[in-house]
């Protein structure tokens, strides 16, 4: 269906449920018990879930099919921020011709920098993208201030032209981020007993958007061409003897990769309209690579669930602090309270990094095809096993 | 291919249940996960202290959160009561506000705009926060306050020294104590020309961001008033550790003051420097070569240890103070956590009692009655002397001190002594001053 074949459909159908249900999947906890502290379906992480999302699925477009390792992923997503944020300045505030700008402005990027650093491969490869990212975010830092208003970030003001809409709303606020009228930051609460869910409208645009790129990562991966770039890994030497030249498809790789990283940039400026220069830093160049090593690099569903699992460190774990973790062992008596709170202390609140770190680990050693590995493995058990359901199984990663 | 068992519903689903063990039995304390509203309903409210726990700022960050928690004690009436008893506005009762019982949430802004942002975010859309406060840095406040005008909650600043948090950044919903650059320029410049005279060839080395940019310009407008002259101004990276480089040219610029538009860890790098390649011995055209740092704090002094001595700079608030709102302060905060607030810690502490009196003056916790109580509000007791909240841009007008590192320091918190108490008329400007222009407040934005 749709051109895709059976077991492809039903996991692109899976990942659109998933989607579409994420405010109820993401928030299994009643909103006042204890438990709401690991509630992750309020709309700016559900944004950040699929944007990043889509981000993974780009990079391993690249990095999963050709093996070409980018370390520079990061410039695109800025360099797509920086001209959405520009596209809400001077044309209107609708997210279209902002999505579209930063998918053109990183997929040209993407040809330069491309056609310089796919001249190497393997290490040198790595090092040159990360250069091309290093200096992008000193530019945008230093240089282009006047382009990328420096450390402060890329803001829209109440002065913009906007020559499509309006300079302010008619009460004198900044007119908000829309799809024809539809406005990004706008949802609605639904409340079922002790439980509320989230529905946002930006949410729901940047689910449809990754539910395409998906669609289409599949398709490539499925292709010809595809094809072509799974053959540029195993043996990029082999292709030049038998009289195919790979720097095209190499390229086309690179520079697809790239627009999907403008694509995830454009969509979390629309979400919040701001671009700082920290988005192209190699920090966040090597978060990419971790999010589909952690997924399972190669796998079409695995970057997604890396994207997914990091974000959600990033924003649940580091606001535990000792305050709530206190609040968890207070039945303990005061001193092994404060004994228990000293070990967690460290891998909680800003020591997620560590906790991160640590699952990292266990999952690069243990379960070295990442997450989706883990999914396998449980499956081929319980196949095994069939009928016979005694084991209770938990996922390798916690 | 991927196998369909591992969903997210499974992973997310797993990964709470694995940490549920750890949370059950537990007593449910914080955290009213009530989404974006501006009405809180139930028995509490929460604030949101979103300061720089990691990064550059992070000492900052540690000192601004102790003068939350402690604002938060004494407004649930913990604690002495602190500033709530000399405070000139006795409308808050040691209840919480407006009846409610104040709760917290706190999260790391990294010193970084996105970051800031995306914490701010999540604690407005998850935990329900009010009020959002706190940042070390005007780069993430200018972010920060685009954010709640945006969202419709108050942005009360924390440390944030450039003239464009309430210039050409200003926001309705955005409200700023400490003071700005402009101010300091005003409050060091007749210091300046008492000490060091007014004939003096100054080079300034700046950190290229907003709070830099506009230090400069302001300092550089004051003393070229003085009759001063500038040499030269030099940009230098915010991420620069090592300021030889920068500093070496200035042996040979024929300048004699060197200023440092420099804060936190860049300060303690660039004076540090600065002081080993020996320019304090230095004589130059005649004169004693002098350094001369516009925004000081006790924090960077500890840092930069016996190079502060003699350095001359401007400060917020200084714990050594005499009036009653002070001394109360120092009290509470030293009572509970052994040592003297820094001014980051000052200001974050006023702000959140500020806005905690706007909210039970004004009744209610609607955004838009909160800037109307707050706006054009005179107040006392809260260790500046008298000061107006400036309805035209929520700037807060108040006395500027002047300060030195002190030669003989006798105690590691005893690092800077005040020269002088700068009158709040002296640094007073008109809100369309050419250093504040651009921007507007536009209207405040209650949200949803």
């Amino acid at each position: 269906m749709f051109g895709l074949g059976k077991r492809d459909f039903t996991l692109f159908l899976l990942v659109a449920v998933l989607a579409i249900f994420a405010p109820f999947i993401l928030n299994p906890f009643p909103t006042d018990s204890a438990m709401a502290q690991f509630n992750a379906g309020y709309p700016d992480l559900m944004q950040r879930f699929v944007i990043f999302g889509i981000l993974a699925i780009g990079f391993n477009i690249l990095f999963g099919l050709t093996g070409y390792l980018s370390f520079g992923h990061a410039a695109f997503l800025g360099v797509g921020s920086y001209s959405a944020v520009w596209m809400f300045k001077l044309l209107s505030m609708n997210v279209i011709p902002a999505i579209l700008l930063s998918m053109i402005v990183s997929g040209l990027f993407a040809v330069v920098i491309g056609y310089v650093s796919l001249r190497r491969s393997g290490i040198y490869f790595s090092i040159l993208t990360l250069a091309f990212a290093q200096m992008s975010y000193n530019l945008a830092y230093s240089v282009l201030t006047p382009i990328t208003n420096g450390e402060t970030g890329l803001q829209i003001t109440l002065d913009d032209p906007r020559l499509l809409g309006v300079s302010a709303t008619a009460d004198g606020g900044i007119p908000v981020t829309n799809l024809f009228g539809l406005e990004m930051r706008a949802y609605e609460t639904v409340t079922m007993g002790p439980w509320e869910f989230q529905f946002s409208v930006g949410y729901y645009v940047a689910a449809i958007i990754m539910l395409a790129s998906f669609y289409l990562s599949i398709r490539i991966f499925r292709s010809p061409f595809g094809m072509m770039l799974r053959a540029i890994k195993s043996n990029q030497n082999r292709l030049y003897y038998t009289g195919l030249n790979a720097k095209p498809y190499t390229l086309a790789a690179f520079v697809i990769s790239g627009m999907y990283a403008g694509l995830a940039g454009g969509l979390l400026a629309c979400m919040d309209p701001l671009a700082g220069a920290e988005r192209m830093q190699w920090t966040a160049s090597g978060e990419v690579v971790l999010m589909t090593i952690l997924g399972g690099a190669g796998t079409l569903i695995g970057p997604v669930l890396g994207a997914g699992f990091i974000k959600y460190f990033e924003n649940i774990f580091s606001k535990i602090n000792d305050q709530v973790v206190h609040s968890w062992v207070s039945f303990l008596p005061d001193g092994i309270e404060d004994f228990v709170v000293g070990i967690i202390h460290p891998f909680v609140g800003k020591g997620w990094h560590l906790t991160l770190g640590l699952m990292f680990m266990a999952i690069v050693i243990f379960l070295p095809g990442g997450l989706v590995e883990g999914g396998q493995r449980i499956a081929r058990r319980l196949r095994k096993r069939d009928g016979t359901k005694t084991e209770t199984s938990t996922t390798p990663a916690e | 291919m991927s196998k369909s068992t591992l969903s997210r519903r499974g992973l997310l689903k797993t990964g709470a249940l694995g940490t549920a063990g750890l949370a059950v039995p537990t007593i449910f304390t914080a955290s009213s996960a009530r989404a974006f509203t501006n009405a809180p309903s139930g028995g509490s409210v929460t604030l949101g202290f979103n300061v720089p726990q990691t990064g550059p700022y992070a000492d900052e960050g540690a000192d601004e959160l102790r003068a939350y928690e402690l604002a938060v004690e004494h407004l649930n009436g913990g604690g002495d009561g602190g500033m709530l008893n000399t405070f000139s506005s006795k409308a808050l009762n040691g209840v919480g506000i407006n009846g409610h019982k104040v709760a917290y949430v706190t999260g790391d802004t990294q010193t970084k705009s996105d970051a800031a942002r995306a914490s701010a975010k999540s604690m407005i859309e998850k935990d329900g926060a009010i009020m959002i406060t706190g940042g070390s840095s005007s780069g993430v406040a200018v972010a920060v306050q685009g954010l709640c005008q945006e969202a419709g909650v108050i942005f009360m600043a924390g440390l944030t020294h450039s003239n464009d948090t309430t210039g050409k950044d200003k926001k309705a919903n955005g409200f700023r104590h400490f003071f700005n650059a402009y101010m300091s320029g005003a409050a060091l410049a007749p210091v300046l020309a008492k000490q060091y005279g007014t004939d003096r060839k100054a080079y300034h080395l700046t950190a290229d961001y907003t709070w830099g940019w506009t230090q400069e310009e302001s300092i550089m407008a004051a003393t070229e008033a003085l009759g001063w002259e500038t040499i030269e101004a030099v940009k230098t990276p915010l991420a620069q550790t090592d300021f030889s480089s920068y500093i070496a040219p200035v042996l040979n610029s024929g300048a004699d003051v060197l200023i440092l538009n420099h804060y936190g860890g860049n300060m303690v790098n660039s004076l540090t420097n600065a002081v080993q390649f020996g320019l304090r011995e230095k004589v130059v055209n005649g004169k004693q070569f002098e350094i001369v740092v516009p925004l000081f704090s006790r924090l960077m002094a500890r840092g930069a240890g016996e190079s502060v001595k003699g350095i001359l700079g401007s400060t917020n608030w200084h714990w050594s103070l005499q009036d009653e709102g002070s001394k109360a302060f120092v009290q509470s905060f030293g009572t509970k956590y052994g040592f003297p607030p820094s001014q980051a810690a000052h200001t974050c502490y006023v702000q959140t009692l500020l806005y905690a009196d706007a909210v039970q003056r004004a009744g209610s916790f609607d955004p838009c009655a909160v800037v109307e109580a707050l706006e054009g509000y005179e107040f006392d007791g809260l260790g500046n002397g008298p000061t107006l909240y400036r309805a035209e841009d929520h700037q807060c007008f108040k006395d500027v001190l002047v300060v030195r590192g002190k030669e003989n320091p006798t105690s590691e918190f005893d690092l800077l002594e005040v020269v002088e108490i700068t009158p709040r008329a002296q640094v007073e400007y008109a809100p369309d001053h050419p250093m504040f222009s651009g921007g507007a407040l536009g209207s405040c934005n209650p949200g949803a």
